[in-house]
């Protein structure tokens, strides 16, 4: 990286600071883009990259400091300023028009709105050549809504490439991606840089910045603590700074495995969509035991979870709870049973996001004492619990009566977690349970699911993440077009085997041994 | 049969172009804001202070083209107050349209009074006289139907033209859809959602009051109250059954139209002296009903319809 020491600035941050009420979400920040360098920005979440970058780009106003790209100032509180001098950002949450088509929405807000024309040829022509260059295949006239998640970050990306941008953002951008698209996207940033663009990388995953930058910042509470080189630093030392403090990986320790709490036998569920049915599906759940599934996404896993959840009733086969057949099949029926269910989708289906802590807290349980007696709720017992799960779980919000959409993923996360463990389940189904989090918040959240196993909780640990199955599960099934593989005691396969049967090989004829 | 004799006269035809230009020009306003996010029940109101103003200004001797500007104007007037309201302060769009249907109708039928105290029937203007297209108008059926009418059916139609060409094919046009769909796009790519929010608004209720104008102006002469009689609402399920698409709007008008056009025609008939009239006045809406639930089952709704935007909201 000798030649970026030397290369011209083409970013400069100096002093910003951005409070929130009391919050104070950036705290004097300052720091140097050059031409043709990946700069990785990492932090928890909560640690203020994104509001520095929104501040960047113009969608918030600094309380403090200045933008400096290409030795001018930007002033502040404008996207189209920071358009036109060449910064371009791909949100963390896209900023797309579903309903247009992709040259569309590359097209919005390029030309005047007042000009009678789109130019769209002389667009589509540009579009392929940048598509050509930077390796971002994707049609044109396809409507944005029916992309998948890849090919929308890369009508982001183009986005930006379409108005020259100098300086890429980039806001998480691997949080929705599969392992294949992220190195796809790795391969276009390299490209990018080549052609002597900036970037900066917005990131918790470690092995992610390590791979792509060539200077890492650490952010942590809203301060710039730390600025290395890539190659002077490893993951480890990355992840402390982080955090703060040094990190343990999670310990399982060994136990006998009690009595089964939820057997499956032979059961099939419908095809939902693309989503497919579990077809003979035989699996025992354990007391003081993590089962753990791995697999592809989209292989059944959200049938699995819909079954033991209650959405979902088998068309066949045999289900048994704690010894007996349940007559009526229900999500109140499998809450009543003692199933707490940790949901993939946090924002859609764990959650009301215009709800309060307290409300959220008591989403599941809102009908019984104490919470409510004779039909009336009592919103201090509610709340007293909310604070409950707060303390216990080290919930970051400004209070129980905040709207849950203020917090953030891993703050959520651990209030969800709070509101199934305090139930003392019998039954937990986690399912993508650190998604999306921060170290910090991945090791709480696992250390918790360890506990409740310790204690004598069934889990069924759905991820999609191998090591992360590997490394907190008793026994591990994989899973693969609804066909579920033998149990597979700890430790007695390597990764490339479970990669095998993740990739269908084992699942030969009509593939139902357990 | 007498419903196909119906069907097979020029004067059916041209009755249901007739019943269906104000429904189109509403309906295209309603449509604007609609795509751009916002909901606009002030459509039946705005109708009203257009059908009012405009008269009104050529009772006091403006030329007729005058009086459709000053309804436009005056539609504008409550697009104003309504975009106001709904697009930077973000209130209720439910509220807020119901509440200037009945204050723009409130006004009008206020002013009506204020000025004509003594009046007991509505005085008369000179309205929209029309206008023959030389060699279309001779085409049998077609001919008097759609090219012996008055210049504001043909603005009407031009305009399905010209609201289809700016939503589809213009950079207004895509930031328009784009501030309906997902307003954050708009927004990232350094255009102003409120200005393009009120801007739709604004010209839509202008539209909305031609519509309405379109009453007094061509197809009667006069003021009355309670002329309007529901259209605006007609025009929110029309812009539903259209899939917010200008084409297939117009064209539920023209269908909503020509069932109108045909129940009149029917209460003439034999038929018409077995059954009572007003199921015959029933049919229409009936019809629209059904045509709605045959054809928005797939409608896509603009995702950010009734959504206000906060700039920099978490």
């Amino acid at each position: 990286m000798a030649q970026a020491e030397a290369a011209e600035v083409v970013l400069r941050l100096d002093g910003i600071t951005k409070r929130f009420g009391p919050l104070v979400a950036n705290n004097a920040i300052g720091f140097e883009l050059r031409k043709g360098e990946v700069i990785a920005l990492l932090g928890e979440n909560g640690a203020g990259k994104t509001t520095l970058m929104n501040i960047l780009f113009g969608h918030y106003t600094a309380d403090e400091g200045t933008v400096e790209v290409f030795g001018q100032t930007l002033p502040p509180g404008h996207p189209r300023a920071a358009l036109a001098a060449g910064v371009g950002m791909v949100h963390q949450h896209f900023t797309l028009a579903d309903n247009m088509t992709v040259l569309e929405n590359i097209l919005l807000g390029t030309r005047p709105l007042l000009s009678p024309r789109l130019d769209a040829r002389a667009a589509r022509v540009k579009v392929a050549r940048l598509s050509e260059d930077f390796g971002l295949s994707v049609h044109p006239d396809a409507r944005v809504g029916t992309l998948s998640v890849g090919e929308r970050q890369r009508v982001e990306i183009l986005k930006a490439l379409y108005r020259d941008a100098r300086i890429l953002i980039l806001d998480e951008p691997t949080a929705v991606l599969t392992p294949q698209e992220s190195s796809a996207l790795f391969g276009t940033l390299r490209k990018a840089v080549a052609q002597g663009l900036s970037v900066i990388f917005i990131s918790h995953k470690l092995g992610e910045v390590m791979e792509i930058s060539s200077r890492v910042l650490v952010l942590r509470h809203g301060k710039l603590v730390g600025e290395v080189a890539t190659a002077d630093t490893d993951r480890q030392k990355l992840a402390e700074m982080m955090v703060g403090a040094e990190i343990a990986a999670p310990r399982l320790a060994e136990r006998e495995p009690g009595p089964p709490l939820l057997t499956l036998s032979n059961v099939d569920t419908p095809r939902r969509g693309n989503a497919p049915g579990l077809s003979a599906v035989n699996l025992t759940l354990r007391a003081g035991q993590i089962t753990g599934l791995a697999g592809v996404s989209g292989n059944g896993q959200a049938a699995l979870a819909a079954l033991i959840g209650g959405l979902e009733r088998p068309v066949q086969g045999g289900m048994e709870l704690h010894g007996d057949v349940p007559t009526d099949w229900s999500p109140r029926a499998a809450l009543a049973a003692g199933i707490a269910r940790i949901p993939e989708d946090r924002h859609k289906t764990g959650t009301v996001s215009d709800f309060t802590l307290t409300e959220n807290a008591v989403l599941e349980s809102y009908a019984e004492a104490p919470y409510s007696r004779t039909g009336w709720m009592d919103w201090r017992a509610a709340e007293d619990f909310a604070r409950k799960i707060i303390e216990t779980y080290d919930v970051r919000c400004p209070g129980p009566s905040a709207r849950i959409r203020l917090l953030s993923g891993g703050n959520m996360q651990k209030l969800i977690l709070g509101r199934v463990l305090e139930a003392n389940p019998k039954i937990i189904l986690a399912n993508q349970p650190v998604r999306g989090l921060d170290i910090g918040a991945v090791t709480f959240v696992q250390n918790r699911l360890i506990a409740a196993r310790d204690d004598g909780a069934a889990v069924l640990l759905i991820s999609e993440d191998l090591d992360e199955v590997m490394a907190l599960s008793d026994v591990i099934h994989v899973i693969y077009e609804g066909h579920l593989s033998p149990a597979f005691k700890r430790g007695t396969m390597s990764p490339a085997e479970l990669g095998q049967w993740m990739a269908g090989h084992g699942f030969g004829g009509g593939a139902h041994a357990a | 049969m007498e419903i196909f004799d119906i069907l097979l006269t020029a004067s059916f035809w041209a009755a249901a172009v007739r019943i269906a230009s104000p429904l189109i020009f509403a309906t295209l306003g309603e449509l604007i804001c609609e795509r751009a996010g916002v909901l606009n029940l002030g459509i039946e109101g705005i109708m009203v202070i257009g059908a009012f103003s405009g008269w009104m200004a050529v009772y006091l001797g403006a030329p007729l083209w005058a009086g459709v500007g000053v309804a436009m104007l005056a539609g504008m007037l409550f697009g104003l107050l309504h975009a106001t309201l709904t697009v930077p302060f973000g209130l209720s769009q439910h509220v807020v349209g119901l509440g200037v249907t009945l204050l723009a109708s409130a006004v009008a039928y206020f002013a009506y009074r204020l000025s004509l105290p003594e009046v007991t029937s509505p005085p008369k203007i000179v309205p929209f006289q029309p206008v023959e297209i030389p060699g279309l108008s001779q085409i049998p059926l077609i001919g008097p139907a759609f090219f012996n009418q008055t210049p504001l059916t043909y603005l009407a139609f031009v305009l399905i033209a010209v609201v289809s060409i700016v939503l589809y094919r213009t950079p207004l046009g895509l930031a328009l859809r784009a501030a309906g769909e997902n307003p954050a796009s708009v927004e990232a790519q350094g255009l102003s959602v409120t200005a393009i929010r009120m801007g739709a608004v604004i010209v839509g209720s202008g539209l909305m009051a031609v519509g309405g104008a379109f009453l007094t102006m061509s197809a009667f002469s006069s003021f009355f109250f309670e002329m309007v009689n529901g259209r605006g609402w007609i025009c929110i399920a029309l812009v539903v059954f259209g899939a917010w698409r200008p084409g297939k709007a117009a064209l539920g008008a023209l269908l909503f139209a020509a069932f109108d056009a045909l129940q009149v025609r029917l209460q003439q008939t034999p038929l018409g002296a077995l059954v009572p009239y007003q199921v015959f006045l029933m049919v229409p809406y009936i019809l629209s009903i059904l045509a709605l639930v045959l054809m928005s089952r797939r409608a896509e709704v603009p995702a950010a319809l009734m959504v206000p935007f906060n700039k920099g909201e978490r």
